[in-house]
């Protein structure tokens, strides 16, 4: 981020979110690199940047594509690296002709001249980074959102070189690692497809008789929902997740959680879920009270340490597993994190490079990482620099915009948008111990003009309801909201559970769901009081 | 940038003074790093717009200049805060009266004024009804001391430095907001005798035509004639070194500016002369102003700036009056702007007043000044030439090195350099105060002796004998009466362990209370100290505290006094605690303040 | 790549290295307070200066960079005639107590800060807050002015004691734009009285400050101390000698800044980031450094 020329952050509130990355940032933005926010909200990351790009709630593909037509009117593709390195070009930069700036302007929301200065600055940059978070992910259309930008690196060659690239900032510690160890229902470890007759041949050569692990991908989180709705997904063993708080229209959440036949929640804290279990097995704090590896949004695999004891009862997670499977008549043969990780690089071949004593020694290391010399990998994708390109080519995908899952509409006119805090964190199991001096609170916040048309203040208790469940909150007025937009946390929900409000329609491939956008109505429910 | 901002509101006149210098509009809701560095200059203008116009830096008012420029509210606090001139307390006067009370007015009586004051008009820095009085370092019009400055806020304001003050008069000029104004100045020796104030007292200094009529302007046409690396070789040739104290050849530090690939080129003019029984710039300014700009642009087209700037103390408001006149009409007559004279090239002068912090006369603390920052020095390197103003190449020369120059290039460098002797070429300008018949600013050929140039001053008004000089101020040291026939060049002060600084003479007969004064110089270096550097920060306390135990006749031990003058010297980060120590242990040095070491 | 002489020894440094860094090659430490890595050298302590041949004042090994040929000193009479009046200043003027890097060095150069006469009585709170550059009470010299004061305590999470505060600036960097780019603080006033300051000298919780405690992070005197740290040290119960340290990772979000859990009693009583940490570079955000408080100590 230090040495990149133009920054793109998209649907990502890092100031907040990513304090210590978003210091990258601003050392960035102090050598000289341009800074661009794309958010609906102007967050105090976009109060940052050189333009803010106001989007509406949900355009973000519309964005990218009219980025792209203005990359492709203005001669800025990388042609030579797009023969060379990529596939699907023509097709994509047809489709993209649809979106001329001043045309989707209305589906955007974003004045053409800023698309215009954003392609440009960026098509012309030596060096051009894409950092994204939930704004985008978080949607029922995710993967395709995530593909639009993907697209714009491709077109520009910004990708596989130095100061150039595209990075999901990871929203929760390990949130990379659960997935390169395999917790994803089509992968084993080190994203090894697990239909791969190869991977499935070395991870036997571990692991021994894996016939029992189908060999056809799994479900994800939404799915097992949808399954246990259904009542074909009988049992769950959870760890360290509060699904009953953190999941989009949790009501629904909690319900399917009450028809399993058997639930075990394996935590630190007693939560809302962990309340619903049969059994509950309280683990460690991963990060002090036991050791390991965490993995974290540039891929750098980092030990954690125990430097404190346990309470009294608490087992730690690896031995909890081991000593069921024992209970299973399986002896897994690990006695120890250390001993998980030798195993781990036997199957994942971006790990096999790295060994117990490198992670101790170093300052962690990128995968991949191949070899016990090989250094580690600062920045993926290097080979589209070859020529000829080793392997694939980088696919460029025809995405086109759709509306959010459930646009407002006469008997819900508002749309509710959720994000995070600086001082907080998730559903505030942790962050709630902290005692900010920060921390308000929740709150529903609206702009002028909303609270204006509701006739609504500062302070004003309110009920705020969607088409699945309702909550009751108050108001706090943020200057810089737009009209016709919310915005609410779900740091707070032992007081208000925004999640019994948010929509549960999610992506076909990623299983997230859009956090993001919900249609809501505000109805007042007392006088503001006199402070 | 996510700024927090006061919430405080401005008065409407407090909105109105900071929009007209820094425009009316929208607070933007944000800016970027880059933009918000740009805006920042504008600070200092912006806070002397709300000082000007109500007397005070309110909350309000401080807030909203905050927003309007995109400074954070603690960093502008840091900077409304290290200046004398601003104020933020409620019960500070806002009509006021600056009282002189350091070297040369002490010597003419500012105690006792100050002492009756607090009896007239209440106590220092206590206004009844906003109406007050406080004391003040040097104001530089230590050839009529006893000295005030009356600043009356609004629209615009009041500012009137004056001299020959007395308790009542002072007090009546608070009373009703007026003061008298000064006089026409006279120099002390014949025409002839004169080059730099060849137009004092003879040519009105507010009249271009008048000034073109005495030879004004040839400089910098013959200037534009040569070129600018023509100009650089022949300062060079004439041996200008720096008058502000640091003597460095003025040719070497443009010829390092112009070369610089990296543009803009800055040149600034340090015009903030503070340096207490300093004067001659003032006087300059005053009474010349058209050939101080001229020199400046003539200095600004060498080094390849086409925006010079002037940087002024605020406590000069006659002398900022007659150069931003001086810099207006030279734009109306074509020889500062777009097209100077015709030739195609662009060359402007702005101002830009001090707010009262003698450290801001330290070339890098004044940089920081102008950019809106607290006038703290920076460490060198990097030197202003490679990173000065913005981080861009940057000459700083003070007044009376620029006010050379036409002389130079009209006159030659070799009869310029004539006039002093080989290694201080030139004349240069002494400022004679203290117990002299006829104090005022000398012009004479560097080389006179000491003696010589008191000689100017008529003697002793009591027509005791002089026991002492205190040469080059209060960062200089003192001269006892057997020195007096050492030759004023950098070379033979430096001989007898004295410098010539910035031109002061304060002549001491035996009646003068030394002790008294090393109180005063003291106490002015731990109120003048930026207190960046530990050295400087606590030794300026640490020196006050030693004197003050040594002239009240306490233990000090003299082992500490060493000590304390070598973490000075040697230590600090700029000139201010480089010399802090240097009055004092020279007067121990030399006996001066009775019982030998 | 460049060649100098340190003390007698030839050394060789790329280009851009402090004499601080050079002579840390050849095994020879520079005492210094206000630089710290993972920040521009603010060279305002002077604790560090040393002699360099050719140059009329002693210069900041901290923040001079090395440059051929230079020949410099860092144990001569005149750098160990500095180095010692500095901390004579500072001992004189500030609460050291917590300092305790600074003992060995005061012990060394044979610093004795009492010869600058007894301790003024402490300010009164809000008195240093209140004055005014240009003006002070005049003294008689017969005791030693310091920046001595009650300790501000108008948070939950940390403590300012600026009566052990040097001023050396980190503080303030480290708020402003050097990491968290928060600007809740900056030196106000001037001289003797500049001091550490919000706008207007509001209380913490009025400014700008987001409790990230970068501050704490980089204060070297212990002026700044997180409310737990403080507490221990009021009940005479803090011993770092007993504390561990453990380096392990955020969790909180997926940047994965590495934490320094300092644990007594089995209790993390302060979490900080190796400054060399190529995530953090030694910064946190308030989860990181105050959001451990769910880890329960033991017996609670």
């Amino acid at each position: 981020m230090e040495e990149t020329d133009v920054i793109l952050l998209v649907g990502s509130s890092t100031r907040e979110a990513h304090p210590i990355f978003f210091h990258h940032v601003i050392r960035g933005v102090r050598n000289g690199a341009r800074l661009y926010v794309v958010d609906p909200r102007r967050t105090s990351t976009a109060a940052w940047a050189d333009l803010h790009l106001p989007l509406h709630v949900g355009a973000d593909i519309a964005l990218a594509n009219a980025i792209g037509y203005v990359l492709i009117e203005q001669g800025l593709v990388d042609h030579d690296f797009v023969r060379r390195a990529t596939t699907g070009f023509d097709a994509w930069a047809a489709s993209v002709q649809q979106y001329r700036p001043e045309d989707v302007e209305e589906v955007t929301g974003v004045p053409a001249a800023m698309v215009r200065k954003v392609a440009i600055d960026y098509g012309r940059a030596d060096r051009g980074v894409i950092c994204w978070t939930l704004g985008i992910t978080e949607h029922h259309n995710a993967v395709d959102n995530v593909r639009a930008l993907i697209n714009l690196s491709l077109a520009t060659g910004k990708i596989g070189r130095w100061g150039c690239g595209l990075n999901p900032l990871r929203g929760q510690n390990n949130v990379q690692g659960g997935g390169d160890m395999g917790a994803l229902p089509n992968k084993f470890p080190g994203f090894q497809d697990v239909v791969d007759p190869v991977a499935r041949a070395r991870v036997r050569s571990v692991w021994g008789d894996i016939d029992r692990t189908p060999e056809k991908p799994g479900w994800h989180l939404t799915a097992m929902f949808d399954a246990m709705h259904r009542g074909d997904l009988r049992g769950l063993w959870i760890f360290g997740e509060n699904p009953a708080q953190s999941e989009a229209n949790s009501g629904h959440a909690i319900d399917c959680l009450k028809r399993l036949d058997h639930l075990v929640v394996q935590d630190i804290f007693l939560t809302k879920t962990a309340e619903l279990a049969d059994v509950v097995l309280p683990g460690t704090a991963s990060w002090c009270e036991s050791e390991g590896s965490v993995t974290n949004s540039e891929r750098r695999v980092q030990r954690c340490r125990r430097a404190v004891p346990p309470p009294d009862g608490a087992r730690d997670d690896i031995e909890i597993l081991v000593e069921t499977a024992k209970r299973l008549g399986v002896d897994l043969g690990i006695r120890s994190p250390h001993d998980a990780w030798e195993e781990l690089r036997r199957v994942s071949p971006m790990h096999a490079g790295m060994s117990w004593e490198r992670l101790e020694a170093e300052d962690g290391l990128q995968w991949p990482c191949p070899s016990e010399d090989h250094p580690g990998t600062p920045f993926l994708h290097a080979r589209l620099w070859e020529d000829p390109v080793p392997g694939q080519r980088a696919p460029f995908a025809v995405v086109a915009w759709a509306p959010v899952a459930e646009p407002v509409d006469e008997s819900f006119p508002l749309l509710l948008t959720t994000g995070r805090k600086l001082d907080s964190y998730n559903t505030g199991v942790q962050s709630g111990h902290l005692g900010a001096p920060l921390s308000r609170g929740e709150a529903l916040e609206m702009g002028p003009g909303t609270a204006a048309e509701h006739g609504l203040t500062e302070g004003d208790r309110v009920r705020v309801s969607s088409r699945r469940g309702a909550v009751e909150t108050v108001v706090r007025i943020d200057p810089h909201l737009r009209t016709g937009l919310v915005f609410m946390t779900f740091h707070h929900p032992d007081q208000v559970d925004t999640n019994l409000l948010t929509v549960d329609t999610s992506d076909p491939a990623a299983g997230t769901a859009e956090f993001k956008a919900a249609a809501v109505r505000v109805e007042r429910l007392s006088p503001a009081p006199a402070s | 940038m996510d700024l927090r901002h006061l919430d405080t509101e401005p008065s409407r006149e407090e909105r109105e003074a900071v929009d007209a210098v820094i425009g009316e509009g929208e607070t933007l809701a944000t800016v970027p790093l880059r933009e918000a560095r740009r805006l920042r200059a504008h600070l200092l203008p912006a806070l002397h717009a709300l000082q000007d116009r109500v007397g005070r830096i309110t909350e309000g008012g401080l807030g909203y200049v905050c927003r309007r420029l995109h400074v954070p509210p603690a960093e502008a606090w840091g900077v409304v805060t290290f200046y004398a001139l601003f104020n933020v307390d409620e019960e500070r006067p806002t009509t006021v009266a600056h009282v002189c009370d350091d070297v040369a007015c002490r010597l003419a009586g500012a105690e006792r004024i100050c002492g009756e004051l607090a009896g007239t008009l209440g106590p220092e820095g206590k206004a009844v009804k906003g109406r007050g009085w406080m004391r003040s370092p040097c104001l530089g019009l230590c050839d009529q001391a006893p000295a005030a400055l009356l600043v009356v806020p609004g629209a615009p304001p009041t500012e009137v430095l004056w001299g020959g003050v007395d308790a009542p008069s002072v007090a009546e000029a608070v009373r009703s907001g007026t003061a008298p104004e000064r006089g026409g100045v006279q120099p002390l020796q014949p025409r002839e005798a004169l080059h730099l104030l060849r137009r004092v007292g003879q040519v009105d200094p507010t009249d271009i035509d008048a000034w073109r009529r005495s030879g004004g302007g040839a400089g910098l046409r013959r200037a534009l004639e040569l070129g600018p690396a023509e100009v650089i070789a022949l300062v060079g040739r004439s041996g200008l070194v720096g008058r502000g104290g640091a003597a460095f050849p003025t040719a070497r530090k443009w010829e390092a500016v112009a070369r610089q690939p990296a543009r803009p080129h800055h040149l600034v003019c340090n015009a903030d002369e503070s340096e207490p029984g300093t004067f001659k710039d003032r006087v300059l300014m005053e009474q010349d102003p058209y050939t101080v700009v001229e020199g400046v642009a003539i200095a600004a087209f060498a080094v390849g700036s086409e925006l010079a700037r002037i940087y002024v103390r605020d406590e000069y408001p006659l002398a900022r009056q007659r150069l931003q006149h001086a810099i207006d009409t030279l734009r109306q007559r074509g020889w500062l702007g777009d097209d100077v004279l015709g030739r195609g090239v662009k060359l402007d002068v702005e101002l830009v007043r001090g707010a009262g912090a003698y450290i801001c006369g330290e070339e890098t603390a004044l940089l920081n000044s102008m950019e809106g920052l607290r006038g703290e020095p920076r460490q060198k390197p990097p030197f202003p030439s490679d990173s000065g103003l913005f981080g861009q190449p940057t000459a700083i020369n003070n007044v009376e090195t620029l006010a050379n120059v036409p002389l130079i290039l009209t006159e030659g460098p070799e009869a310029w350099a004539a006039r002093g002797v080989p290694g201080s070429a030139g004349t240069r300008l002494f400022c004679l105060a203290g117990h002299v018949r006829r104090p005022g600013v000398v012009e004479v050929g560097m080389g006179t002796t000491l003696r010589e140039v008191i000689a100017l001053g008529g003697g002793t008004p009591s027509g005791r004998p002089v026991r002492a000089v205190l040469l080059g101020g209060a960062a200089g040291g003192f001269v006892t009466a057997d020195q007096l026939d050492v030759p004023l060049t950098f070379e033979d002060t430096r001989r007898i362990g004295a410098t010539m600084g910035s031109g002061v003479v304060l002549v001491l007969d035996d009646s003068a209370d030394i002790a008294d004064l090393l109180r005063r110089i003291t106490a002015f270096f731990r109120d003048e100290s930026c207190g960046q550097c530990v050295p400087c920060r606590v030794g300026t306390v640490r020196m006050e505290e030693w004197v003050a135990r040594r002239s009240s006749g306490g233990s000090a031990d003299p082992a500490l006094l060493d000590d304390l003058g070598a973490v000075l010297r040697d230590a600090s980060i700029c000139g201010l605690g480089q010399t802090a120590a240097s009055a004092v242990q020279s007067a121990v040095r030399l006996g001066l303040l009775g019982g030998g070491r | 790549m460049i060649e100098l002489e340190i003390d007698g020894q030839k050394v060789t440094v790329p280009e851009g290295t402090t004499l601080m860094e050079a002579a840390a090659t050849l095994g020879i430490s520079t005492p210094t307070l206000c630089w710290a890595p993972n920040l521009d050298p603010a060279t305002a302590c002077r604790v560090c200066v040393v002699e360099v041949e050719g140059s009329r004042v002693l210069v900041p090994a901290c923040g001079r960079k090395a440059e051929a040929g230079m020949v410099v000193r860092t144990n001569s009479d005149r750098v160990r005639t500095s180095r010692k009046m500095v901390l004579e200043l500072l001992g004189s003027s500030v609460d050291l107590s917590a300092a305790e890097q600074v003992k060995p060095w005061m012990a060394s150069l044979g610093a004795d800060p009492s010869r600058m006469g007894p301790a003024a009585p402490p300010s009164a709170a809000g008195e240093r807050d209140a004055a005014r550059a240009g003006h002070h009470h005049a003294t008689d010299g017969a005791t030693a002015a310091t920046v001595c004061q009650p300790i501000k305590v108008d948070n939950e999470l940390y403590v300012r004691d600026y009566g052990k505060c040097i001023l050396c600036y980190k503080c303030v960097d480290a708020c402003g734009e050097q990491a968290q780019a928060s600007f809740a603080i900056a030196v106000a006033g001037r001289g003797f009285d500049a001091r550490i300051s919000t706008e207007l000298d509001k209380p913490l919780t009025d400014s700008a400050c987001v409790y990230c405690g970068n501050c704490i992070g980089v204060c070297p005197t212990g002026a700044l101390q997180p409310v737990t740290e403080h507490e221990l040290r009021q009940e005479g119960a803090w011993e770092p000698e007993r504390q561990t340290q453990t380096d392990t990772i955020c969790p909180y979000c997926g940047v994965g800044c590495t934490l320094t859990l300092h644990v007594q009693d089995d209790r993390i009583v302060k979490v900080t980031s190796p400054h060399d940490a190529s995530v953090t570079g030694g910064h946190l955000c308030i989860k990181g450094r105050f959001g451990t408080r769910f880890v329960a100590p033991r017996g609670s």
